[in-house]
């Protein structure tokens, strides 16, 4: 246990710190980027929904002609464009205020524009019909050249934001030799980090391989080599969206609820081995030929260790909310539960967010048990389990987090509080009911990402149920989050200006960060880069080195 | 309350990875003793200079000849052809008890092969050959699915495998 605890007077005492108006403004642009891509994805999303129940609703749909037209663009923009957006402004603004320090004001406005600008290349292209490839992009279907444009431009505002973090970590350094790393900035700057390491494979894919191509400068397409450097991303990217979350159920949610964090040390640890078990992507291969069982099983062990973290995140964030529960009088094995602070919107939202959590955590560990994968690849059951985690320990959490956030950023009280709370019941029921569907579909054969209102052949036994509840539970969510967007856009048109929070809420700890020792090596986040680099030389070495220069042998399609 | 809280930490913490562990134990066992496997590396079919890959995988063993073929008394190799938007064969027959290999591969972009009910679960990919090993045990029709995004038609890309 250590006997003196490393300062952390950034906490309780924002007094010396501002954040200038131009600032202020692209961060909340930022998001608010974010959640306006989330709100036309959504409209996407429900149509999606009542397909599975046999009901076409597509061709009504404006610009939409076909359904993976739709699910194109409800992809694109729910986990690329709102994710990213969302994650740039708010982890910008917990490292400006952690560090105490301003980012470069040109790089978080380059990052915004950034992010437009690619926002309106792949969505422009999506809407007129050119790209319906969905979020995979898996060549040889070919999309015409703007959309990987646009995808590159999204990456590049999201390596923007993650530098002008380094740069005031370095400047930062400089002032305060030998201090430790404020928590709030570490966890934040190590979800940048993973995500520079994480977007590699994606970037080497699409700049090297897909754009060229699409420009005709290439004779083919590798389609095994570019599956494999997609899901080298397409995996830790599930970890860009939810560590952002993370920060805030680590670092807000104690405070907010009344608790403290159990741990400084546990939270750090965490955020490192997302950034070290970096090559788990092969897990989305299982049922991939050409690739051998050393990658496939490396990647199942690696997948089971990286489940590790977040266990312990169900440790500390729990411990917090006990914590805060029992100091409101809560008595008893569970009874601080139910005196956690309910009537907060922001809490009840985060933490509803965090129950949908655990069935989707679990049903993704089923996915990653490598035979277990037989039974499930590629059906319904995958939608089933990830929007219970993006679609709702990520979604429904900055919902909650919009819910003090906006006030902050704006000034303004937030609008319509008892509806808020009404929003994140809703939505938590919905999603649940949703994923209820899905997830039993799929365990009877329904094929996910597949038009069923419009199969020529005799739906399966259950499959009915299963899409008339995703189809139910679909359409709860759409509700919700439109209440959602009710909320948001009348509190920035109509909340009364009172300044509502002045501060970000931070937690303190009851293990505090050790001043020196062992622990300090926790802070050298070059070590734990080096450590994933290793890692993926060892699990995605060999592929590499036996299929590079590719074999560019496969001709466009662009029958969509 | 905080010395309880650093024991429970201790004992969550081994608790979970001893869970992770046994999980992971499972799966090792449905692999190695009940032979449910994934599909491995059975390689690739590279196209010679000027020819098309369409051209290289119809010269090419087994898939020069798509259907069912008898390799011994109770054995059968299966080969599938991936095009869009269809299977070939579409309509596969088989005898009860059948011990099945299937052969798999795609003449233009990825598809998927999927027989609900069963663990016949294999991408088509352009160029790769695919293997998967399968006991038809119970008599009855099967659906077959295309379950990788294939274009405009996908949803209407599915065959029937029926067992008697």
């Amino acid at each position: 246990m250590p006997t003196a605890e490393a300062t952390v007077t950034i906490v309780e005492n924002p007094s010396g710190y501002s954040l200038p108006d131009s600032h202020r403004r692209y961060i909340l642009w930022s998001i608010l980027f974010g959640f306006a891509a989330l709100a036309v994805g959504v409209f996407q999303g429900f149509a999606q929904g009542l397909n599975y129940a046999g009901i076409n609703i597509f061709s009504n749909f404006p610009g939409m002609r076909t359904y993976y037209q739709g699910l194109t663009l409800h992809a694109v923009l729910n986990v690329f464009v709102f994710p990213f957006a969302a994650a740039n402004g708010w982890l910008a603004l917990t490292v400006a205020r952690s560090l105490g320090r301003n980012l470069n004001g040109f790089l978080l406005a380059l990052s915004f524009w950034l992010m437009v600008a690619g926002s309106l290349f792949a969505g422009y292209i999506i809407v007129v019909g050119k790209a319906s490839v969905l979020y995979t992009f898996y060549p040889p279907l070919r999309a015409e050249w703007p959309f990987y444009f646009g995808v590159v431009l999204l990456v590049l505002s999201t390596w923007t934001i993650s530098v002008a973090q380094l740069v005031a970590l370095a400047g930062w350094k400089k002032e305060h030799p030998g201090e430790r790393i404020p928590l709030l900035a570490f966890v934040s700057i190590a979800t940048y980090v993973m995500w520079d390491i994480a977007s590699m494979g994606a970037a080497l894919e699409v700049l090297f391989l897909l754009l060229p191509w699409s420009l005709n400068l290439l004779p083919g397409s590798d389609p095994l080599l570019s599956r494999v450097l997609f899901w080298f991303t397409g995996h830790q990217i599930v970890y860009y969206w939810l560590l952002p979350l993370y920060v805030s159920w680590y670092t807000m949610i104690p405070r907010q609820v009344g608790g403290k964090l159990f741990s400084d040390t546990l939270a750090r640890i965490a955020f490192i081995l997302f950034i070290v078990l970096m090559p788990v992507g092969f897990h989305h291969q299982y049922v991939d030929p050409g690739v051998a069982g050393y990658f496939k099983w490396a990647a199942g062990i690696l997948t089971f260790a990286i489940f590790f973290p977040s266990l312990l995140t169900a440790f500390s964030v729990m411990y917090a909310l006990e914590m805060g529960g029992r100091a409101r009088g809560g008595k008893g094995m569970l009874g601080w539960f139910w005196r956690i602070p309910w009537g907060d919107p922001s809490v009840s939202a985060q933490v509803l967010a965090m129950i949908t959590f655990l069935p989707g955590g679990i049903t993704g560990l089923m996915n990653a048990s490598v035979d277990m994968n037989l039974l499930i690849h590629n059906t319904t059951f995958v939608p089933g389990h990830f929007h219970m985690t993006v679609g709702s320990a990520v979604a429904l959490s900055y919902f909650g987090l919009a819910y003090w956030l906006i006030p902050y950023l704006t000034g303004r009280e937030l609008w319509g509080k008892r509806l808020a709370l009404l929003q994140s019941w809703l939505y938590f029921v919905g999603v649940l009911i949703f994923a209820r569907g899905e997830i039993s579909g799929g365990l009877l054969g329904m094929p996910r990402r597949t038009a069923i209102s419009m199969i020529n052949y005799a739906p399966l036994p259950g499959w009915k149920l299963a899409g008339a509840l995703t189809a139910v539970g679909g359409s709860l969510m759409f509700v919700a989050a439109v209440l959602f967007f009710v909320v948001l856009a009348m509190t920035l048109l109509a909340g009364r200006k009172t300044r509502p929070v002045v501060d970000l809420p931070f937690t303190s700890t009851v293990l505090g960060a050790a001043p020196s020792g062992n622990q300090l090596i926790l802070d050298k986040i070059s070590y734990w880069v080096l450590l994933s680099l290793t890692l993926v030389a060892l699990v995605y070495g060999p592929f590499l080195l036996t299929h590079i220069p590719p074999t560019l042998s496969a001709p466009p399609f662009m029958g969509y | 309350m905080e010395m309880l809280a650093e024991k429970l930490e201790k004992g969550y913490v081994w608790l979970s990875i001893l869970v992770l562990v046994a999980f992971f134990a499972a799966i090792i066992y449905a692999s190695v003793v009940l032979a449910v496997v994934v599909p491995g590396d059975s390689g690739q079919i590279v196209p010679k200079r000027g020819e098309t890959l369409f051209a290289a995988v119809s010269r090419t063993k087994p898939f020069d000849q798509p259907g069912v073929h008898q390799t011994g008394p109770n054995s059968y190799d299966v080969v599938v052809l991936g095009q869009a938007w269809m299977f070939n064969p579409a309509a596969i027959e088989l005898p009860v008890g059948a011990e099945v290999t299937f052969w798999g591969t795609s003449i233009d972009i990825d598809h998927g092969l999927y027989i609900p009910g069963t663990t016949v679960n294999i991408m088509l990919l352009p160029g790769q050959i695919g293997k998967q090993r399968y006991r038809f045990s119970r008599p009855g029709q099967y659906r077959i699915i295309c379950h990788e995004y294939c274009g405009m038609l996908h949803h209407q890309m599915t065959g029937t495998l029926t067992v008697k």
